[in-house]
């Protein structure tokens, strides 16, 4: 295997965990509006579903609300059978394009990570979704919870070499 | 109907929603769901540092950050216009329990007593603003997603690795709310 192989393994390694548009289509950026307005719908179902309330996440942890249990289980429910049936017709995107969508591979991060997350969620009440939402609703302190969040995706990738995985 | 609108919305309503966001954002534009990714292109576009892990293309991915910046305006109309009239309904339970920890407001979304720009520079609105924020967001780069990116997305395709990452969050948060908050909350 030539260092080239290596290095191009490692940066699919790198961006398949996040990079998450699938498109080959070149468009202007005013094209990016009608994923604005989805995010606006979303922040809006996110705040009227209290989701972003710090006192839901508290009950979803202590089994005593079935609220957050209930959103996050009808939202798989309804994306696996949206993945489904888009995989069984072969539904192609507006651009006419085949739909992507990259398999996650294992690594310890999900597991250190997502432990780490988890300690941190219970503590901020969000994950990194209803922190927009809740800076939106008038809780201004919270652009310190995301400028934290934003260093903490930095130091992360300072440290990604050094970190298990 | 506008006042039921503006009554808090039943779970089911907002699971449907929210799941439906998967085949919407694949059959617009190709785009798999992930929010936190978007911080992975805030470093990117602003403190890149000659970093790997910050350099790529992260134009090709600016839909996100127009997903997210989104959310924040339906954070303010929805609170501003759709304003809900009366207080949170907490579960009994759960308000005795956090009322014993020291928590003083349940009238709104999150307890001002500690999310507040006066309690930032007091050590416990330090460890909820801060420190929190922070295992966020390196957590959520260290496991490659978050509950949008893993529990919905990736549950949605059926990848066990982000089941397994989906537990992890569950018993980080348990871990946190049964064993550590309860000191935490009383600092």
């Amino acid at each position: 295997m030539t260092t080239n192989q290596v290095t191009k393994e490692n940066d699919e390694f790198e961006l398949k965990e996040t990079c998450v548009n699938n498109s080959e289509v070149k468009k202007p950026w005013t094209a990016n509006l009608v994923y604005a307005f989805m995010g606006i719908l979303f922040g809006i179902v996110f705040v009227k579903a209290e989701i972003v309330s710090w006192f839901r996440i508290q009950e979803m942890f202590r089994f005593e609300s079935f609220h957050m249990y209930g959103v996050i289980g009808t939202a798989v429910v309804v994306g696996i059978i949206s993945v489904f049936i888009i995989k069984k017709y072969n539904l192609k995107t507006a651009d006419g394009e085949k739909v992507v969508i990259v398999p996650k591979t294992f690594n310890k991060g999900q597991i250190i990570g997502g432990l780490i997350f988890g300690l941190g969620w219970a503590i901020t009440g969000a994950c990194p979704g209803p922190l927009f939402a809740q800076i939106g609703s008038g809780f201004t302190v919270i652009s310190i919870t995301f400028l934290s969040a934003v260093a903490g995706t930095w130091v992360y990738g300072y440290f990604q070499d050094k970190l298990p995985h | 109907m506008l006042e039921f609108i503006k009554q808090p919305w039943p779970w089911y309503i907002a699971g449907i929603l929210i799941g439906l966001t998967v085949p919407a954002l694949l059959l617009i534009g190709n785009k798999s769901f992930g929010i936190s990714s978007s911080l992975r292109h805030i470093c990117a576009a602003c403190i890149p540092a000659n970093i790997k892990f910050f350099k790529y293309d992260w134009k090709k991915e600016s839909w996100n950050l127009f997903f997210v910046g989104g959310v924040a305006i339906g954070g303010v109309i929805a609170s501003y216009v759709l304003t809900n009239p009366n207080p949170m309904v907490i579960a009994e339970s759960t308000k005795q329990a956090l009322a014993s920890h020291n928590v003083k407001d349940f009238e709104h979304l999150l307890p001002t007593d500690i999310f507040s720009w006066e309690s930032l520079l007091t050590l416990r609105g330090f460890i909820f603003i801060v420190v929190g924020g922070f295992m966020v967001g390196f957590g959520t780069r260290y496991a490659g997603g978050c509950t949008s990116g893993h529990a919905i997305m990736g549950l949605s395709n059926l990848q066990l690795p982000s089941l397994i990452a989906t537990c992890c969050f569950m018993i980080g948060g348990f871990v946190m709310t049964w064993l550590i908050l309860p000191f935490l909350l009383n600092l």
